[in-house]
């Protein structure tokens, strides 16, 4: 079986793999990485993105093989010091999601979105996430979520939010916060 | 669903590639070439492919990338789309390229699918095969015995299926530069966001003088390969630009003769019926996006 080494959330695996098992897979079944789930089997949905070498891709589109030598960042790597990522934040205070079950992808194709296009338009962020479906239909929120995620990386404080959190990327957030799963 | 299982080789350089593929053929073993995987690998989740083993040309080196070669633009066959894209000379010398590319899938399938694959993949539902018969790209495989051109017009043989030969491999696509006084536009007819075209059209217009000098029109989705739609492009020629109309009689304004001439876009066309649309309705499509795609070309 090919050996392959690939660096996950900041942690450096060496892992035997089967030719046919998928990124997602390794992520979830094999390194523990529940955060990232599987949504669909067509490479539609979105659900399983993630980070690959800095991009968004979609990991049940990927093989673990092809992720030999590269940089994974799930949902679970994106915090820093036990605090969520502003985009995060910013889902949780505009109320960006129902189920959940889109959110991760939607974070992850939303950063990656940010990386060309630092202060989109609402147009811009819904042809950004045009490659993650939500089926709870709540679009409206999550474009509000990501114009507030964009203003919060960009280190500007948004006006409306209340409290003490950090405008920063790599800032730790408040401690009411953090959540855990 | 998880893909069947397979075995799994990443030659180091073109040359071992072109030799595995060779032996593979020889021995009879069936394998599949696999590069961003963005489309093959759906294929294996859902098990309408399951080859004996994959050869995994995502790495090797010297495939990659964009090169303005004077009179024709030199895309790489592991280019990726989104380089594609973010590709100065592509985008001044060959914007239809970057017009359907843009439409291909969603930002994150365009960062792992390449400009060779799709079009190696030979789907007629993709937007690239249109647009590579329209501007008459010339495809450049590589095999152990040397390279070949494959016009654009003989690449494509049918459904997912490409005149490279076993043991060839596309390293490259030259996409020609049309020069002045051309305009370009990719128009296409989805149900939702990131599906596939249902109907799909590429058109490259010359004007002169308020005329169409010359028109290309390439059709996504309109039989098993992608197709020029010549009846409407001899139709085209000669035509004033001058005269839009919105599709609706509206008496003593004067008709366009372009949508006319767009009335010929489904000639000749033998275009699928599935879930989302019959023949007829597809044909009915092919017209009215070719208007609307040589207007928008030629203005």
């Amino acid at each position: 079986m090919p050996r392959i080494t690939v660096t996950v959330d900041g942690i450096t695996y060496e892992e035997e793999v089967e030719p046919r098992l998928l990124l997602v897979h390794l992520l979830r079944d094999r390194l523990g990485k529940t955060g990232t789930p599987i949504g669909c089997d067509t490479g539609n949905c979105g659900a399983c993105t993630v980070m690959l070498d800095g991009r968004s891709a979609k990991s049940c589109s990927v093989l673990a093989v092809q992720a030999d030598e590269c940089d994974v960042v799930t949902i679970e790597g994106l915090g820093r010091n036990g605090g969520l990522h502003p985009m995060q934040r910013a889902f949780h205070s505009e109320h960006a999601l129902q189920c959940g079950y889109c959110t991760p992808g939607m974070i992850m194709a939303a950063i990656d979105l940010l990386r060309d296009t630092p202060d989109p338009s609402d147009e811009a962020i819904r042809e950004g996430l045009e490659g993650n479906l939500c089926r709870c239909t709540g679009y409206s929120n999550i474009v509000r979520a990501v114009r507030r995620g964009a203003r919060e990386m960009s280190g500007e404080t948004p006006a409306t939010t209340p409290g003490p959190a950090s405008a920063t990327t790599s800032g730790p957030a408040s401690g009411e916060e953090v959540r855990t799963s | 669903m998880i893909p069947a299982a397979f075995d799994y080789i990443r030659p180091a350089s073109l040359d071992e590639a072109c030799h595995v593929l060779r032996d593979a053929d020889a021995s009879g073993n069936d394998v599949k070439v696999i590069a961003g995987g963005q489309s093959l690998l759906p294929l294996l989740r859902l098990r309408l492919a399951y080859p004996a083993a994959l050869v995994d040309l995502g790495r090797l080196p010297g495939l990659r990338g964009v090169e303005d070669r004077g009179d024709h633009v030199f895309i790489g066959a592991l280019t990726t789309h989104d380089e594609v894209l973010r590709s100065p000379a592509v985008r001044e010398h060959v914007p239809l390229v970057a017009l359907a590319t843009a439409t291909v899938a969603d930002p994150a399938v365009r960062h792992r699918g390449t400009f060779g694959g799709s079009l190696a993949h030979a789907d007629p539902a993709g937007d690239l095969p249109a647009v590579a018969v329209a501007l008459d790209c010339v495809f450049i495989a590589r095999s152990a015995e040397g390279e070949r051109e494959i016009p654009a017009a003989e690449f494509f043989a049918d459904y997912l299926e490409t005149t490279l030969r076993p043991g060839e491999v596309l390293i490259g696509v030259r996409v020609p530069k049309l020069g002045a006084g051309w305009g370009f536009h990719y128009e296409k007819f989805t149900r939702t966001a990131q599906a596939w075209a249902i109907v799909g059209v590429a058109a490259a217009v010359r004007t002169e003088d308020g005329s169409i000098a010359e028109a290309r029109i390439g059709l996504t989705n309109m039989g098993s390969t992608p197709l020029r739609a010549r009846a409407a492009e001899e139709a085209l020629r000669g035509l004033s630009t001058a005269h839009g109309d919105s599709g609706v009689t509206i008496p003593g304004r004067v008709h366009d003769p372009v949508r006319d001439a767009c009335g010929q876009a489904a000639e000749g066309a033998s275009p699928p019926s599935d879930l989302h649309a019959r023949p007829d309705y597809r044909a009915h499509l092919a017209r009215v996006l070719t208007y609307r795609a040589v207007r928008a070309a030629g203005s």
